[in-house]
């Protein structure tokens, strides 16, 4: 057990949480890239609407966006369409994408990186004041700050940012959801805000699975350690309908400070070496479209490799010439810092020459991939007065952060106009707002011999999921029986959840982070457990099931966990 | 994981909390009894340098833990108006600095979230 230093100034006393009561028009949970985009969109288009916005961290630096991005992902670069933007993420997916939600995308992301450009940001050009291309969807930025400039917009506008207040819940009647509930870390102030209209923007589910590395190395992960898939458990305990959680994304990273490979691939042209030195994609693998082939493709043939023994798999940077050399390292410190430190450990003036290259843990997100909300092409979830933007959306993969901000203008523009239309608040249940306070502080209650911390639950959970689910240590590979294991071990796990213990607030979020984790783990195994065919290799290879089946499979498993019951429902929806 | 100089960090005086403890998005770190600032848990840490850019004193280093090789290389970094200035250094004191363009002046508004509790109130 690591142990976990006490939190000096927050004291174990029930009597002293508050609770606090605001009411607003919009109610923002979850302050990242839509977040803070959402809230500025909001008040330059209805200034009279009030507006707050939960954030667990600091608006600075939170979400996906804290340590920079250098490139922008989905921008349409002269000779890109719309329609070829759909094309290229429908083929990316094998088929099984929402066209329209991606369409709505393709549409506006232009428009949305000029006006973050307008912000600060800055992106590179060249002489004739284009931007600079790094591939045809891709362009090069230097975003090491770009999330302090949105957040700076988003305090701007006039919204009320609520920092380190986490969310646990939301305000719902049966019917339509009115607000929300989080617990302030710092306050200790249990919230309870009551809103016309709730856009729920927060990440994707991390820490689900073992991570590569544990210890003292466990959070050296893709996605943030700190999106723990809140806004998932929060809507599927209202009953809102979810899609595509078994699409996971699987992000094949430098081994061991999960620096991104398409800075090396994309940005200086790397080619994926073996062991023996052979450019294994072209060579061995032209059957899966070689150095072309789709990105779960890239991590399967380099787990094939290994498998053959002829790993470790490498990206090739030895063509580089000095210049070019640092200026690889200056767009990591842009992006993810950790891999320059990696190479100054081996000594900086050593040569570089091949960086090792690995699959990291499965995640379930809805940015790269697609895990998330089912919602119409306007943003609304299934449930009233519910709408989502960003990772937290599911069907339209490979938005990235700009197609994150631009759902968030999607939502904000239907948030208007709905609350126009429907512009009352319902009144809270108290006793609803009693049995939150309980649920959340419980952990506060369990001292006894059979209490247990957050980390021993992630501990078992994350052991669970990776043996019996897909995790690293099987390849990623998943069968029925397995998958049957899993769905028992969980529920035995949820009933783990009464002896939770915290000691102060910091150990809470765990605690509250844990619950919501693995009931996301649940709705996954479901997923998982029902396309009963191969889609995405890596990202979902049922080994039982080896082949892709076109026949029944083009479609989407949704799924709605029954609101009294728990019990997770699966449908199964026609592609459209 | 963060290496912090006990000698330079100063606590941040009288603030409410330490700029470190301010940002972090994994609330990992905390004033303690001491009136310095400490982390809770380094094998929490996301090493994504918030707290590094943050500090005033610049008393925080970026490092990389012994189970995937860390050998004593440190990072700093500093946060001026329009550049990241990142300080790299290798066991044998060999330093490798590097000025990185982060902010550009387009509305004249002024430089988002530089450092402390100023950047709060806008």
């Amino acid at each position: 057990m690591v142990a976990v230093i006490p939190h000096n100034e927050i004291v174990l006393d029930m009597d002293k949480v508050k609770i606090t009561r605001l009411k607003t028009d919009v109610l923002i949970v979850g302050g990242g890239a839509a977040g803070c985009f959402a809230a500025s969109e909001l008040k330059v288009n209805a200034p009279n609407c009030d507006c707050i916005v939960m954030e667990k961290a600091h608006i600075d630096r939170s979400g996906c966006l804290a340590m920079g991005i250098n490139a922008i992902n989905a921008y349409l670069n002269p000779g890109e369409t719309p329609d070829s933007f759909v094309a290229y993420i429908k083929n990316e997916f094998m088929g099984v994408v929402r066209e329209d939600l991606l369409y709505s995308i393709a549409e506006g992301l232009n428009s949305v990186v000029h006006e973050v450009e307008g912000w600060g940001l800055p992106i590179e050009k060249d002489r004739n004041g284009y931007y600079k291309m790094r591939g045809k969807r891709s362009i090069r930025i230097h975003g090491e700050r770009l999330k302090p400039i949105l957040a700076e917009r988003a305090k701007r506008s006039g919204a009320k940012i609520l920092n380190r207040v986490v969310a646990t819940n939301f305000i719902f009647d049966g019917e339509r959801v009115s607000g929300a509930y989080g617990f302030g870390i710092r306050d200790m102030t249990f919230y309870v805000i009551e809103a016309k209209a709730v856009l729920v923007a927060t990440g994707g589910a991390s820490r689900i699975y073992k991570p590569n590395n544990e210890g003292s190395a466990r959070n050296l992960m893709w996605y943030s350690p700190w999106n723990v898939g809140t806004g998932y458990a929060m809507g599927t305990r209202i009953g809102a309908e979810m899609t595509c959680f078994e699409n996971r994304f699987v992000a094949l990273r430098v081994k061991d400070v999960n620096a991104p490979t398409g800075t090396l691939a994309l940005g200086v042209g790397a080619k994926q070496i073996n062991a023996i030195g052979e450019s294994y994609l072209s060579e061995r693998y032209e059957c899966f479209g070689g150095r072309k082939c789709v990105t779960p493709y890239r991590l399967y043939a380099t787990i094939l490799e290994d498998k053959a023994g002829r790993g470790p798999c490498y990206l090739d940077i030895s063509h580089l010439g000095d210049r070019e050399r640092r200026k690889l390292k200056e767009d990591f410190l842009s992006m993810n810092p950790s891999i320059v430190l990696l190479w100054a450990d081996e000594g900086l003036d050593k040569k570089l020459s091949c960086v090792e290259i690995c699959g990291t843990e499965p995640f379930i997100e809805g940015g790269h991939s697609e895990a998330g909300y089912w919602v119409d092409v306007d943003r609304r979830t299934t449930i009233k007065g519910l709408y989502a933007a960003g990772d937290i959306t599911g069907g339209s993969p490979k938005k990235y952060a700009s197609g994150a901000w631009v759902e968030a203008r999607i939502s904000v523009k239907t948030i208007i106009a709905d609350i126009r239309s429907n512009g009352k608040i319902r009144a809270v249940d108290e006793s609803d707002i009693q049995n939150e306070l309980q649920r959340i502080t419980a952990p506060f209650y369990n001292h006894n011999q059979n209490s247990v911390t957050a980390r021993e639950m992630e501990e078992r959970l994350q052991k669970v999921m990776d043996e019996y689910a897909g995790g690293i240590s099987t390849n990623y590979e998943l069968n029925d029986k397995r998958l049957r294991l899993a769905r028992d071990l969980l529920n035995e796990l949820l009933g783990h959840l009464e002896f939770l213990r915290a000691d102060n607030s910091y150990e809470l979020v765990g605690c509250l982070e844990i619950i919501d984790r693995i009931e996301v783990a649940q709705v996954l195994v479901e997923h998982l457990f029902h396309r009963r065919e191969t889609r995405w290799p890596c990202y979902q290879t049922r080994i039982d099931f080896p082949d892709r089946d076109d026949r029944f499979w083009l479609k989407y498993v949704n799924s709605i966990r029954d609101t009294s019951s728990g019990k997770i429902k699966i449908i199964k929806r026609d592609l459209q | 994981m963060i290496y912090i100089n006990k000698d330079v960090c100063n606590g941040c005086g009288k603030s409410k909390e330490t700029m470190c403890e301010r940002i972090c998005p994994g609330d990992l770190l905390f004033r303690n009894k001491d009136k310095k600032a400490d982390i809770r848990d380094q094998g929490a840490c996301w090493v994504c340098a918030a707290c590094v850019k943050a500090c005033p004193q610049h008393a925080i280093e970026l490092k990389l833990p012994l189970q995937i090789g860390g050998n004593g290389a440190s990072l700093n970094a500093r946060v001026s108006k329009g550049e990241t200035i990142w300080a790299l250094k290798d066991l044998k004191g060999n330093v490798e600095e590097f000025k990185i363009k982060s902010w550009v002046d387009r509305d004249k508004e002024g430089c988002p979230a530089l450092i402390g509790e100023k950047a709060d109130k806008v």
